[in-house]
C-alpha cells in the first residue's frame, strides 16, 4: 500500500510539472480556465431562491440566479435582470424595464412572464417559501409587455425595491408542477453566470461557467463548493492548498505566516451586530437606568480585543458604521464601573450584607445570560461580561443552549433574563421589526420588548419615505434616542475574515466585499491549477 | 429453524413499532420547530410566513394525529419528504447508506482481522511481553477521544507527511480516474476514517478472542491434537481458532446498530457523507421525517443483525438448535 | 487487592487515578490560579514556569482548569456509572430472578433500547433542554445500561440453575436470604468489572458530547470541554488540546487496566 501511495504521489507530481512555463501576455482568451474551490460547513438545501433560506444555498443560488435588481460594489441598488427601473408616486409604483436577449441556461428566452410566475409562486399559500410577506404587500402586478413590469403598492414602503433582488425562477420549467418537490430544485435552470454541473450530496457542488451569460462568460471555468463541516479541518485543507478560499476565525487569521504563503487575507466589515439584550418584561431590566449602568459596566473594548482580537469594532447602535444610516456622531460608550455603580444605587442596588454582591431592593440579586450553543464568540463574550459584572458586584450565570431549543423555549416564551444574540442586517436600514412596540408577539422579533414612542414613530416614518436624506435624519435620531434609552447593550460589529489563494487576479475590494466582480476574476495561464478535464 | 425465524420476525414488529413510538414522542417533546435553524432571526422572514410553513408541514395537528398519519404512510413505505430540501427521505437515506456501509464494513473487517491476530498472539504468548504490549496498545486506542485522535492523525499524515488526504471520500478528479485509480483514491481517503472508527472496538474484541482461545486451548481435543504431534501453529490455526471465533460472529452482528447509525463525530471530522451526519443535522434542524426515517431503518437493520447472528451461529455450530 | 497491586499495569493505573483524585481534592493547594479568572493580556501563552500547561483563549491557566476540571469529569464518570448500575443491575436481576413474562417484557424493552443508535442520545440531551452536569450524567446513564442488564441477567440465570440454589430452595430458605447470600455474591464480580470500565467510558462519552457542544457548560470546565475548546487551536496552540487529551487518555486507560486485572482475578478460568 505504501508503495502505491508513493507511486501515486510521483504521478501527481509529474502532472503538475507538465503545465507550460512560458509566459504569455494575458489577452482575454488567456484568462479562461481553472477552478475556484471553497468550503462550506453544511450542504445546500434547495437550489431555488424562493424556497431556500439557509446561507449555504443562498450563496450558490446567487451564482445561478439573478434578481431584477442587485446591490453594486458600493452598495447602491442597480439593475440586474432589469435594464432600468423607476420609483414613481412616492414609492407606490415600481416600473422595471427588463434586459432583452437574456436566455435561461436551457436556451429559452427570459421574459416578464417569468417574473410574474416567480411573484405568483411567492404569494401562493401552497408554496413552502419563507419570504411571502414582502410580496403580499403588492396590490397590483401588471405585465405591461414582455419586457416591462409595473408593480403597484397600497402604501409606500422603502424596502419594497430591495425585495426585487429575489432570484427569478423560470416559468417554463416549473409551470404545472409542484414547486415544493420539483426536480428542478436539484437541477436548477437560472440566468446567472454559472450553471449546475454536479451535486454530490454532503460532498460537493460543482458549477460550470455559463457561456451565454449576459454580462459575459466568467473567466473561471468552475466554481466548486466542498462541504467540510468542521472549521479546524477546513483550516487544515487550506494549509494543504486544497481550498482556494476559507473564512477564518480571528485566531486563524493570526496563525503562523507559513499558513498563508499562498494566500492573501481580506478583512471586511459585515452587516451584523452582536448584542447583550435584556428581557424588559422583567424588573429591573425594564428600567433604562439599569441598562445604562450595564452599558457602563461592560468593557466592550475588552470584548473586541479578547473575542474578535480587534477584528471588528465596538458597537454603539444597531447600525454598522459602513451603513449610510449610521450616525457616527453619537456618544461612544465608555467603560466606567464607578458610574455604573452610581446608577445602580439610584434604582435600589446596594451591598447590604457586605458579601461583595449587590442586593436589589433588599434581596439577593443575580441573573442569567443565555446564548446559543455553537457560537464560540458569543460564549467567550458571555464569559467576559460575567467577569466585568462580577467587578461591580452583580452575580450572573451563563447558560448555553442548543439553538432551536433556545429559540422556542427561551425566546418565544420570553423565559430569559439576558441573552447574547446577533442580528444579521439587511443593507436597507429598516429595523422596524426589531424595535417597534407592535412587534412584541410570540414569534416576532422584538422579543426584548423594547418600547419607545418616538422610536416607534421614526421607524414607521423611516420606511415609508424613499428619500435617502429624510430617512437618514430619522435613523440618526433613532440612534441618539437609543443612547439615552438603550434597547440592549450593543457589543460589537464583527469583521468577515477571509483567505484567498494568491493565483486569482482581478480582485477589487469594495464596500460590498470582494465577490462583486467574481466573473472578472482570472488566473494567469502559467499559474492555473486545475485543467478542464481534471476535476 | 424456519418457524424460529418467522417467530423472531413476528416479535420484531412490536419492537419496531415501539421504537417509532418512543422516537416520535421524544422528538415531539423536544423543543424546537423545523422552521428555526435556518430562518429564525432573519428579519426578512415574517412570523406569519413561518406559521404558514408549519401548516404546510402538517405540524399544526395534534400529536397523536401526526403519529397516526406517519404510521399510515409508513405502512405503504412512504417515508415522507425532508423538510430541509423536499427530497424523499428514502432517497436521502439511499444516497448516504452506501458510504456508511462501505466505511463500516471495512471497519468491521479491520476489527475482525485485527482483533483475531492480536487475540491469537496474546493468547499464545500469554503473560509474555507481546501479550502485555499489545494489550496496552489496544487499550490505548480504546481510551483516546476519537475526535482528538482523528485531528492528530490528520495533522501527522495529512499535513506533515502529506501521505493521505485530509478529508472527504474521493478527490475532485475521481470521475476521470481509471478503475484502479478510483480504488486507490478511495482507499487513501478511507484509511484514516476506518482506522479511527476501529480502534475503539479493537480492545474489547481482541480481549474476547484471547480469553475464548485460551479456553479452547484447554479442551481435551486440543491436547489430543498436540499428542498427535501437530505443531503449535497447526493446532492454533487448524483446530482451536475456528471454535474460538464462534462467539465473535454474534458480537459483530450485535455491533451493527452503532455502525448503521454511523458515527457523527468521525463523519463530521472527515467530511464523510454518511448517515451519522444526516441524522445529526436532521436533529439540529428538527427535520422530523428524516429523524423518523433513520430511526426506523436503523432499528430494522439492527433487528435483522440480531436474527442473522442467531442463524449464523446455528449454522456454524451444529450443537445449537432453535425451536 | 493484593493481585491488583502486584500486577504492574493495574498498579500504575491505580496510582494514576489516585493522583487524579488527590489533585481534584487538593486543587486549591496545587494551583494559585482561579480556573475561571481571565486575563486577556495573557491569552494563548505556551507552557512556561508561570503557567506549566500554558493559557487558553481567555488567558486562563490551563493547568488549574484541568485540575479543577478533574472534579467535574470524575464526578460525571462516577455518577453516570451509578445511574447505569441502578437501572442496569436492577433490570437484570429482576429479569433473571423472576423470569417468565417479566423477563420477556424487560428483555424486549432492552432490545428496543439497544436498537437506538447514538444519535438518539443527542436527541435525549436536547430534550432535557439544558446541558448541565446533572443532565449529562443522567443521559449517559440512561443510554448505557443495556449491556450491564444483559450481563447481570445471564449471570443470575446461570446462578439460579446451579445445584446449591436448587438445594436451598428445597430447604425452604427465604427468598431474601437466597438472594443476598447466594445470588448477589455471584453476580457482584462482573458488576465491579463493569463499573471500572464504565467510569472510563463515561468520561470518554462526556468528551464526545463536549465536541458536539452538548457537554458541561462554561465557566464550569470538564476535561472534555477543555479538549474540545482547544480543538480549534490544535495547530497553533497545541497545549490547549494535548494536555487535556493526554489526561483523558491516561485516566480512561487506567480504569481499563484495572478493570482488566479485576476480570482476571474474578474469572477463575484464567487463574494459572
Amino acid at each position: 500500500m505504501k508503495r502505491g501511495v508513493v507511486v501515486l504521489l510521483l504521478f501527481l507530481f509529474a502532472c503538475s510539472n507538465q503545465s507550460s512555463k512560458t509566459v504569455l501576455p494575458a489577452s482575454e482568451n488567456e484568462k479562461y480556465g481553472d477552478a475556484f474551490i471553497v468550503a462550506d460547513l453544511s450542504d445546500a438545501s434547495y437550489l431555488n431562491p424562493i424556497l431556500a433560506s439557509d446561507t449555504s444555498s443562498s450563496q450558490i443560488n446567487s451564482m445561478i440566479f439573478n434578481g431584477l435588481i442587485k446591490y453594486d460594489k458600493d452598495l447602491k441598488i442597480v439593475g440586474d435582470l432589469a435594464e432600468s427601473f423607476q420609483v414613481l408616486d412616492d414609492g407606490l409604483v415600481l416600473i422595471f424595464k427588463l434586459r432583452k436577449n437574456i436566455v435561461w441556461h436551457d436556451g429559452q428566452p427570459f421574459t416578464a412572464r417569468d417574473v410574474e410566475f416567480t411573484y405568483k409562486a411567492l404569494i401562493n399559500p401552497d408554496v413552502q417559501t419563507p419570504f411571502s410577506s414582502m410580496y403580499l404587500l403588492v396590490k397590483d402586478f401588471i405585465v405591461v409587455d414582455d419586457y416591462t413590469i409595473k408593480i403597484v403598492y397600497d402604501k409606500p414602503f422603502a424596502p419594497n425595491l430591495e425585495s426585487w433582488g429575489m432570484g427569478i425562477i423560470p416559468k417554463h420549467i416549473f409551470e404545472g408542477s409542484d414547486i415544493n418537490t420539483s426536480p428542478a430544485n436539484r437541477k436548477p435552470i437560472g440566468t446567472g453566470p454559472y450553471k449546475l454541473d454536479t451535486w454530490d450530496p454532503d460532498q460537493k457542488i460543482v458549477l460550470i461557467a455559463n457561456d451565454d451569460y449576459f454580462e459575459g462568460r466568467p473567466f473561471i471555468d468552475r466554481y466548486i463548493v466542498r462541504v467540510v463541516p468542521d472549521q479546524s479541518v477546513q483550516f487544515f485543507e487550506l494549509r494543504n492548498e486544497s481550498l482556494d478560499a476559507v473564512s477564518l476565525s480571528p485566531d486563524q487569521w493570526n496563525a503562523y505566516d507559513s499558513f498563508f504563503t499562498h494566500y492573501d487575507k481580506f478583512r471586511q466589515p459585515m452587516f451584523s451586530v452582536t448584542f447583550l439584550g435584556f428581557n424588559m418584561r422583567k424588573k429591573p431590566f425594564d428600567d433604562k437606568r439599569f441598562r445604562l449602568a450595564i452599558e457602563y459596566a461592560v468593557n466592550k473594548d475588552d470584548i473586541v480585543k479578547g473575542v474578535l482580537l480587534g477584528f471588528g469594532s465596538k458597537a454603539n447602535s444597531p447600525f454598522p458604521p459602513q451603513s449610510w444610516a449610521a450616525n457616527n456622531e453619537i456618544a461612544q460608550s465608555q467603560y466606567d464601573p464607578q458610574k455604573a455603580l452610581e446608577l445602580l444605587k439610584e434604582i435600589g442596588f446596594e451591598d447590604i450584607d457586605n458579601d461583595g454582591w449587590l442586593e436589589y431592593q433588599g434581596s439577593p440579586f443575580s441573573f442569567s445570560i443565555t446564548t446559543n450553543q455553537g457560537n464560540k464568540q458569543r460564549e467567550l463574550s458571555a464569559q467576559i461580561i460575567q467577569e466585568n459584572l462580577k467587578k461591580i458586584g452583580i452575580k450572573t450565570s451563563i447558560r448555553i443552549i442548543e439553538f432551536s431549543t433556545f429559540i422556542n423555549q427561551y425566546i418565544a416564551k420570553r423565559d430569559f433574563d439576558a441573552l447574547i444574540m446577533g442580528w444579521s442586517l439587511t443593507l436597507d436600514p429598516d429595523q422596524h421589526d426589531l424595535w417597534h412596540s407592535s412587534q412584541m408577539g410570540e414569534k416576532q422579533y422584538n422579543f426584548l420588548s423594547y418600547k419607545n414612542q418616538r422610536v416607534d414613530e421614526l421607524l414607521v416614518y423611516g420606511r415609508s419615505v424613499f428619500d435617502v436624506q429624510k430617512r437618514k435624519r430619522a435613523y440618526y435620531e433613532i440612534q441618539e434616542i437609543m443612547r439615552q434609552d438603550p434597547p440592549c447593550i450593543f457589543l460589537y460589529f464583527p469583521d468577515s475574515l477571509e483567505a484567498l489563494h494568491k493565483r486569482f487576479e482581478g480582485i477589487e475590494p469594495a464596500p460590498s466585499g470582494i465577490y462583486h466582480n467574481f466573473i472578472k476574476w482570472y488566473v494567469p495561464k502559467t499559474q492555473m491549477k486545475y485543467g478542464m478535464g481534471e476535476i | 429453524m424456519l418457524s424460529y425465524v418467522s417467530r423472531r420476525l413476528l416479535y420484531s414488529i412490536p419492537i419496531i413499532i415501539g421504537i417509532t413510538l418512543i422516537t416520535f414522542f421524544i422528538m415531539y417533546w423536544t423543543p424546537g420547530k423545523p422552521t428555526d435553524v435556518s430562518m429564525e432571526l432573519n428579519p426578512k422572514i415574517s412570523a406569519e410566513a413561518k406559521e404558514r410553513l408549519l401548516k404546510l408541514y402538517g405540524l399544526d395537528k395534534p400529536v397523536y394525529e401526526q403519529y397516526w398519519n406517519w404510521l399510515r404512510r409508513i405502512a405503504v413505505l412512504d417515508f415522507g419528504n425532508s423538510f430541509k430540501d423536499g427530497i424523499p427521505v428514502i432517497s436521502k437515506i439511499a444516497q448516504r447508506l452506501p458510504a456508511t456501509l462501505l466505511l463500516n464494513f471495512l471497519s468491521l473487517g479491520f476489527i475482525f482481522i485485527g482483533a483475531t491476530l492480536i487475540g491469537v498472539v496474546c493468547a499464545v504468548k500469554k503473560g509474555g511481553f507481546w501479550d502485555r504490549f499489545l494489550t496496552f496498545l489496544v487499550f490505548l486506542g480504546f481510551s483516546t477521544p476519537s475526535f482528538w485522535a482523528a485531528l492528530i492523525l490528520m495533522i501527522v499524515f495529512g499535513l506533515w507527511l502529506g501521505w493521505l488526504p485530509i478529508s472527504g471520500i474521493v478527490s475532485f478528479r475521481f470521475y476521470e480516474l481509471s478503475t484502479l485509480g478510483k480504488v486507490l483514491d478511495l482507499t487513501k481517503h478511507l484509511i484514516l476514517p476506518v482506522f479511527v472508527s476501529s480502534i475503539a472496538s479493537l480492545a474489547a474484541l481482541s480481549r474476547y478472542v484471547r480469553s475464548s482461545l485460551m479456553d479452547t486451548l484447554k479442551q481435551d481435543y486440543i491436547k489430543t491434537a498436540y499428542a498427535k504431534g501437530l505443531s503449535q501453529k497447526d493446532v492454533v490455526f487448524g483446530h482451536a481458532l475456528k471454535n474460538a471465533l464462534l462467539p465473535l460472529i454474534t458480537i459483530l452482528c450485535l455491533s451493527i446498530p452503532g455502525l448503521i447509525g454511523g458515527s457523527f463525530i468521525i463523519e463530521t471530522i472527515f467530511s464523510y457523507p454518511g448517515m451519522g451526519r444526516l441524522g445529526y443535522e436532521a436533529i439540529i434542524a428538527r427535520d422530523y421525517p428524516v429523524i423518523m426515517g433513520i430511526g426506523i431503518i436503523s432499528a430494522f437493520l439492527t433487528l435483522a443483525g440480531n436474527i442473522a447472528a442467531d442463524i449464523l451461529y446455528a449454522v456454524a455450530d451444529p450443537r445449537i438448535r432453535y425451536k | 487487592m493484593k493481585k491488583l497491586i502486584s500486577d504492574n499495569s493495574s498498579f500504575l493505573g491505580l496510582i494514576f487515578i489516585g493522583l487524579i483524585i488527590l489533585s481534584a481534592a487538593l486543587a486549591p493547594l496545587l494551583t494559585s490560579y482561579d480556573p475561571s479568572a481571565q486575563d486577556l493580556t495573557q491569552r494563548l501563552l505556551p507552557p512556561s514556569f508561570a503557567h506549566i500547561f500554558g493559557t487558553d483563549d481567555l488567558g486562563r491557566d490551563v493547568f488549574s482548569r484541568i485540575i479543577y476540571g478533574s472534579r467535574v469529569s470524575m464526578t460525571v464518570g462516577f455518577f453516570a456509572v451509578i445511574m447505569t448500575l441502578i437501572i442496569g443491575a436492577t433490570l437484570g436481576i429482576v429479569s433473571g430472578y423472576f423470569g417468565g413474562w417479566i423477563d420477556s417484557v424487560l428483555m424486549r424493552f432492552t432490545d428496543i433500547m439497544l436498537c437506538f443508535p447514538t444519535f438518539f442520545l443527542i436527541l435525549l440531551i436536547i430534550a432535557f433542554f439544558e446541558p448541565s452536569i446533572v443532565n449529562v450524567m443522567i443521559v449517559i446513564g440512561l443510554t448505557s445500561w443495556t449491556g450491564l442488564a444483559r450481563i447481570v441477567r445471564s449471570e443470575v440465570l446461570s446462578v439460579r440453575e446451579r445445584e446449591f440454589i436448587l438445594a436451598s430452595q428445597m430447604l425452604a430458605v427465604s427468598k431474601k436470604r437466597l438472594f443476598f447470600v447466594h445470588i448477589l455474591p455471584n453476580i457482584i464480580s462482573p458488576i465491579i468489572v463493569y463499573c471500572a470500565v464504565g467510569i472510563g467510558s463515561a468520561i470518554l462519552t462526556e468528551s464526545g458530547l463536549s465536541f458536539l457542544g452538548l457537554g458541561v457548560q462554561p465557566p464550569t470546565s470538564s476535561w472534555g470541554q477543555i479538549l474540545s475548546g482547544g480543538k480549534d487551536y490544535i495547530y497553533s496552540a497545541w497545549w490547549l488540546s494535548v494536555f487535556p487529551g493526554v489526561i483523558i487518555l491516561f485516566t480512561v486507560l487506567s480504569f481499563n487496566l484495572i478493570g482488566e486485572t479485576l476480570r482476571d482475578i474474578f474469572d477463575p478460568k484464567e487463574r494459572v
